[in-house]
């Protein structure tokens, strides 16, 4: 990383400041701004998508029928998911693009503030279209988020909604890539060249490039379903010539680098925040940044590992399963960088930090099963099973999800220039980690047994692991209280001590948002920044 | 501080919003419509007009920033690279209908016939269909047809896309130069070539449904052709209105030889529909 001397002459630009009202947050162009929209909207869905996994575990509490019918149960683990991967997890890390990356590289704004806000609110628009069709006639889409022909093909009224929303949200999404690509390149401050980049700008900037070679993908896909259903076409239908696994083909090569999307942007943020609290610099920058563009490259030819069992030829299951235990290597190339960062540092433990090591040892568990499951005889027996859900969800949440609210808890003190309560993030920190082990790790033994997944019901021996398991998922998503408490807490002035403009000791070796005031001004680096390059490169 | 070293931040943006509106009662109204209901239809031309309100609205303001000079050298810079991802990410979403054509031809049809694997998919399933292109399937979704021919307007159509590909090029000659005369003939006779194309393509159509029996509904080679060609009519439609409005604001005299992003933009794309419809000659037509 290099040091930095930032020049910020706040003084001259006061025409204009962030407009009075609530007008304001509709037709705002300010990166800040946006960015805390797109934060907020995140956090919301994400009590939404979790109210939905609480229903799940409540039904999955004990066996046979409690609460719900077995169809809208179904819906539920659509639903979480839809919710979760486009509502959530995307739009919190392009939240934090929006508000980091002009901050990160000397930029004032984005580069095309316009359709930055475009992006935004269609990303509301296309999340508001899938929640309508929860009060639909024949319910919301129950057939999983992959949204497989033929059984999608038999949703109610809710298809079309469905499909257009994931129009609405391909589009928000392309837009946000577009505009994060545009930044990274035209908007660096000179100096900042590309090598210097820190690694959340790295790995955005290589998300952003999957996001615009898939989502049009995943929005061809959804349109050949429209066009089945609607339009008489053959494309997924065996009788007129088609083939359903040819959706499955085109569903995963979105489908595998979309998991990359909520992964890398993650990578970026753990590798911005353990140099800070191991007091090193990064270990590896120019590998750090290669196993990025490597894991983005190996994405795109990976994606028929989730369809071992679909019957293909045995030549694509050996290449599947050799491409994609390439993986791991630079999997692997990032989690020693990781570690050896913090060997030998002098580490302290905040809450930001205590997330992100959690993330460093609980991914690497999510990325083990990952291997297990690329052994392609073997998966025939993990495929569909909870044991998928166990691996999957280890990646997402103690990954992602643990890695954002490190972000939260990091950044808060620069967005809001208050300090968050450390006693209550702790307890957070604990709690969450704890509970999201009974709740994730008991699901692999089911699944090794053969519970299957998106099935409300089950077979008695499954009961005890099952009740753990829910114990443990409510416990988590009463935790998560707690972190929205503490962000509500911290913007309203939080333990009313003032923050410097570092907030962390030395934080301004590792990146250019800390010689920035905290808050910082609506408008920041209106000119360019001097960057003085530091001698760890 | 000239204006060449500050950044260009626009204050506020009130076309984004009213345009997620137009959209979203477009596609609810779309969807509506789908799902039989009668509110469908109004839904859709109100959105339709309020996306269209919205398009000629941010348009006039850009074109208004562009001619006073608001845009310095890094804006132009951006628009660019957006306009390129922006047809990167339309390379991305024709590939998905030309992989569906790839591989329902080279790998799920012959699998029907009995190809490799699929010997027990035949038997059991349609032991009498052979493995053929072009195809409706086993149950000859849609009946009889005719598959579509290469070498009568399909060929024409070639031929005029290509010229307008090389009046589009003269017309930027011209503006390079100066010369507003050879930018607005040149530009006329790229949209009158994109209009003729629209036009064959349309009377394609009409023979298709009404006497070779070849819908959108004649199963798997039906779905592929009227897919592909249908979403490339569609945006040679786009990129002739976009040419459209890129010749209105050339007759008002607007663009410089050092400044004229529309232009471009507008130019790029036309070169995109152009080349998408090589592929689509060659796949679906020759092949």
């Amino acid at each position: 990383m290099s040091a930095v001397v930032a020049e910020h002459d706040e003084h001259e630009h006061h025409d204009h400041g962030p407009m009075k009202g609530w007008l304001r947050w509709i037709i705002t162009t300010n990166h800040k701004d946006i960015g805390t929209l797109y934060l907020v909207f995140s956090l919301a869905m994400f009590f939404v998508g979790g109210a939905m996994a609480m229903v799940i575990r409540a039904e999955l509490f004990e066996p046979g029928m409690q609460f719900v019918e077995p169809q809208f149960f179904n819906s539920m683990t659509t639903m979480h998911a839809l919710v979760m991967v486009f509502g959530a997890v995307m739009p919190a890390f392009v939240g934090l693009a929006n508000w980091m990356i002009p901050l990160m590289i000397g930029a004032p704004d984005m580069a095309l503030p316009r359709m930055n806000n475009m992006s935004f609110w269609l990303l509301v628009a296309g999340v508001l279209l899938l929640a309508s069709t929860l009060f639909m006639e024949g319910g919301a889409p129950a057939g999983g988020w992959t949204l497989y022909p033929p059984l999608v093909l038999q949703t109610g009224k809710a298809l079309p909604f469905a499909i257009f929303s994931v129009h609405l949200l391909g589009v928000s999404s392309i837009m946000g890539a577009i505009n994060i690509i545009a930044t990274i390149f035209n908007m660096r401050a000179p100096a900042m060249t590309l090598m210097k980049m820190p690694l959340f700008v790295w790995t955005w900037l290589i998300t952003a490039f999957l996001l615009i070679a898939i989502m049009p993908v995943f929005a061809g896909a959804v349109t050949m379903l429209l066009t089945d259903r609607f339009f008489n076409t053959s494309f997924f239908d065996a009788a007129g010539g088609g083939d359903p696994v040819l959706y499955q083909h085109i569903f995963w090569f979105f489908g595998h680098p979309e998991v990359y999307v909520m992964i890398l942007p993650t990578f970026g943020v753990a590798s911005t925040i353990i140099p800070v609290f191991a007091r090193k610099p990064l270990f590896g920058y120019s590998s750090m940044v290669y196993a990025t563009a490597s894991i983005a490259f190996l994405s795109f030819i990976v994606w028929a590992h989730h369809m071992f069992t679909v019957g293909m030829p045995i030549a694509g299951e050996l290449y599947f399963m050799y491409a994609t235990m390439l993986i791991a290597i630079p999997t692997g190339v990032k989690v020693f960088n990781w570690t050896a960062t913090m060997w030998k540092g002098a580490m302290t433990f905040e809450t930001p930090m205590l997330f992100s090591i959690s993330f460093v040892v609980l991914f690497t568990l999510g990325g083990f099963t990952g291997l297990m499951m690329s052994i392609a005889p073997v998966d025939f027996q993990y495929h569909d099973t909870y044991f998928i859900v166990a691996h999957f969800h280890y990646t997402l949440v103690p990954a992602s999800i643990f890695i954002l609210m490190a972000a939260g808890y990091y950044w808060l003190p620069k967005w809001t220039g208050n300090m968050y309560n450390e006693k209550i993030g702790q307890l957070h920190f604990w709690l969450s980690v704890i509970s999201v082990n009974i709740l994730f790790f008991p699901q692999h033994f089911l699944g090794l047994a053969g519970m299957p997944r998106r099935i409300p019901d089950y077979a008695i021996q499954f009961a005890d692991w099952n009740m753990i398991s829910s114990i443990g998922g409510f416990i988590f998503g009463l935790s998560q209280l707690l972190f929205l408490y503490i962000v509500i807490d911290t913007i309203r002035g939080g333990t009313g001590e003032k923050v410097t403009d570092e907030v962390w000791e030395e934080a301004s070796k590792h990146g250019l948002e800390w010689t920035l005031p905290s808050p910082p001004p609506y408008h920041t680096f209106t000119t360019p920044p001097v960057i003085v390059p530091s001698e760890h490169h | 501080m000239s204006s060449k070293d500050s950044y260009y931040i626009p204050s506020k943006a009130t076309w984004p919003a009213v345009g997620t509106v137009g959209l979203v009662i477009l596609l609810a109204g779309f969807a509506n419509h789908l799902n039989g209901s009668s509110i469908g239809n109004p839904m859709m031309i109100m959105g339709f007009v309020i996306f269209i309100i919205m398009l000629a609205g941010w348009f006039s303001l850009q074109a208004f920033e562009s001619e006073s000079g608001m845009y310095n050298h890094q804006v132009g810079i951006s628009y660019r690279l957006g306009m390129m991802w922006f047809i990167f990410s339309e390379i991305m979403f024709f590939a998905v209908f030309f992989g569906s054509l790839w591989y329902t031809r080279n790998l799920s049809v012959p699998w029907l016939g009995g190809e490799g694997t699929g010997a027990a998919t035949k038997e059991l399933l349609w032991p009498a269909f052979e493995a053929t292109w072009p195809t409706n399937g086993p149950a000859h979704v849609g009946g009889e047809f005719e598959p579509m021919g290469a070498w009568g307007l399909p060929f024409l159509n070639t031929l005029i896309l290509l010229s307008s590909g090389v009046t589009c090029t003269w017309a930027h000659h011209g503006l390079l130069a100066n010369n507003r005369d050879q930018l607005i003939k040149g530009l006329i006779a790229t949209v009158t070539l994109g209009v003729l194309f629209v036009m064959f393509q349309a009377s394609e159509y009409h023979e298709a449904y009404t006497e070779m029996g070849l819908t959108l509904g004649s199963g798997i080679y039906g779905s592929t052709f009227f897919m592909l060609t249908g979403f490339h009519g569609l945006h040679v439609c786009i990129g002739a209105i976009f040419l459209m409005v890129v010749l209105f604001r050339s007759w008002k005299g607007h663009f410089k030889p050092e400044n004229h992003f529309a232009f471009e933009a507008a130019a790029w794309y036309w070169h995109f529909v152009d080349v998408v419809w090589l592929g689509l000659f060659v796949f679906v037509y020759i092949m």
